[in-house]
């Protein structure tokens, strides 16, 4: 039988059902993982042969004895290679840390582990999830395997390229500014990001932390739910996570969407999208209207305004999370140095890439005195009022509906010349993060040249179950 | 108002941000500041004269707890990733 183009769900319920073994679902994937690997590039490290069977073996002895109840237990998953992981390589992608070895696994890992999911592996990435394209990564760029010419998008592009290769059923990947819903838009694949505390950041390398948030990347909307019902729930390890009580999201996989109102963001069709996305994610309108749901145009409000006001706030943060890099404690040090501070400048800038780089000098910069009032409490400011605009469209509407990104994944060695072109590509994905939103993006349709395209499902804060119900609606009513 | 990036600007954020950038990554990252800040100053259109800055939006209030020692003696593991350790300590070029 062949397991690799199953779901996590699907998997799991065959090894629950005796009718394969851990070892072999393992197997599977580490064969597919050998073959295209290679040529795509989405794996960092990817665990020891001999230490997953183990742990394969282990977990079958879970299921056997009924410690395992879990639908995911026995299913192999991979995590993003900004998420600590015990005794397994965490690099972020990046110079600085490629020989990192984590003393502690990150809450949400844990959580999967004790659920029995199996780490296969850790993806490659944007380094430190900066990019939108994991072009940034040390390790070098990942491909999209719909078309190995293209990007497979940022910053989580291994997860989803894994997931898209069918090297692994599903992945976690960590979202700051769209890095999950985008790449999984331009893989094919489903992606969400759940409001903001939902999943703990313990564990998680910090790049934005009050926009960063953990989540799931897999073949189909079930996946997603079954994966952020197991990694979510309050940590006292991250004391900005949340004490859910409504965190049971698999009981919103229902195909009933009559009583949803979505609104359509009209100034997110105006300019700068290609046509065949427009044209793709307004006919997923149709779907819904035709599924009775009610859909209508309106306008959002301050949507050019969102970038800037990301790239400002993200910046700041990650100069200061990443100040942490200095050559001390862990990671790269500098060969040649006279003293303590030159040693400092020189292993950070040897350790870091240029867009680590031109993120931390923008966000020292923004934080400096003088510039501190003009840059980063205005880009607050605007953040609250960008919230303001959200929570007065969510008055009237449970869902809002647009494109995950304003075109197909774009050729590799095409993006990273012209920063500033590549970051308005997010327009349509950072608000969800200054907001807090959970949002999902999940495929629908392919453009013209067969590439394929991704809308992207926006809900109020704590509303992820409106979300998941709407897109699993829409998938079962597209399959 | 635009805001002048010049060479004293990229020499002065750079000590803070402990980056060394020299030549032509220097003249790099004073073009990409410019470009930045200018594309930032489209904020400025906004008005935000009467709102309060959203430092988080998930309305949490301050969380606390007893400032007691749960972990135990991990020292061996925290040096293991150590780029220079001496004595069971980190090893630093001399401070003074």
């Amino acid at each position: 039988m062949l397991l690799t183009n199953k779901t996590a769900l699907e998997l799991g319920k065959l090894i629950r059902a005796g009718e394969v073994s851990c070892v072999e679902a393992v197997s599977e994937f580490l064969d597919v993982i050998k073959e295209k690997e290679p040529e795509i590039n989405a794996f960092i490290t990817v665990c020891e042969e001999q230490e997953l069977k183990k742990k394969a073996l282990e977990v079958q002895k879970g299921i056997k004895t009924g410690e395992l109840t879990s639908p995911l237990a026995g299913v192999p998953v991979a995590i993003k290679d900004n998420i600590c992981t015990k005794d397994v390589r965490t690099t972020c992608a990046s110079k600085i840390l490629a020989d990192f070895v984590p003393a502690y696994t990150a809450t949400a890992v844990r959580r999967l582990e004790e659920a029995g999911a199996i780490v296969i592996g850790k993806t490659n990435m944007d380094e430190f999830a900066m990019g939108s394209t994991t072009e940034t990564s040390f390790f070098g760029a990942v491909k999209n395997p719909h078309d190995i010419t293209r990007v497979p998008g940022g910053s989580s592009g291994g997860s989803a390229a894994a997931v898209a290769a069918c090297e692994v059923p599903a992945a976690l990947g960590s979202d700051t500014g769209g890095s999950i819903r985008q790449p999984a838009a331009y893989c094919g694949v489903t992606g969400m990001k759940p409001t903001y505390g939902t999943v703990s950041r313990y564990g998680l390398i910090a790049y934005g932390s009050s926009l960063d948030q953990i989540g799931p990347i897999a073949r189909d909307v079930a996946d997603c739910a079954a994966i952020l019902e197991t990694i979510s729930g309050k940590d006292k390890k991250d004391s900005t996570s949340l004490n859910r009580t409504d965190s049971d999201f698999t009981s919103a996989l229902k195909t009933d969407v009559s009583d949803l109102k979505i609104g359509i963001p009209s100034e997110y069709f105006e300019e700068g999208i290609e046509a065949d996305i427009k044209g793709n994610v307004l006919a997923a309108a149709e779907s819904f209207r035709a599924m009775g749901a009610r859909t209508e145009f309106f306008e959002l409000g301050l949507t050019k305004y969102a970038v800037p006001a990301y790239y400002i706030i993200a910046s700041a943060e990650a100069s200061s999370n990443l100040s942490r890099f200095d050559g001390v404690k862990y990671g790269y040090r500098t060969k040649d140095y006279k003293d303590l501070h030159q040693m400092y400048k020189k292993t950070r800038s040897e350790g870091f890439g240029a867009e680590v780089k031109r993120r931390i000098m923008l966000g020292t910069f923004v934080l400096s005195s003088g510039y501190y009032d003009a840059y980063y409490m205005k880009a607050l400011r605007t953040k609250a009022l960008i919230k303001q605009s959200f929570d007065k469209a969510f008055e009237k509407y449970d869902i809002i509906l647009g494109p995950a990104a304003p075109g197909p994944a774009p050729k590799l060695g095409s993006s990273l010349s012209d920063p500033l072109k590549m970051y308005l590509a997010d327009i349509y994905t950072v608000s969800a993060n200054l907001a807090g939103l959970p949002a999902v993006s999940l495929p629908c349709g392919k453009d013209s040249e067969g590439l394929p395209v991704g809308m992207m499902l926006t809900g109020n804060r704590f509303n992820d179950k409106a979300v998941i119900r709407a897109a699993y609606a829409y998938e079962q009513a597209r399959d | 108002m635009a805001t002048k990036i010049d060479d004293d600007m990229i020499e002065y954020v750079s000590i803070l941000a402990k980056l060394e950038l020299e030549g032509e990554a220097r003249a790099q990252a004073r073009s990409d500041m410019e470009k930045m800040i200018e594309f930032a100053d489209m904020l400025n259109e906004i008005d935000t004269e009467d709102t309060d800055p959203a430092v988080q939006v998930i309305d949490m209030e301050n969380v606390f707890r007893d400032d007691t020692v749960t972990n135990g003696d991990n020292r061996e593991d925290m040096l293991a990733n150590a780029p220079a350790k001496k004595n069971g300590q980190y090893m630093v070029p001399r401070t003074f």
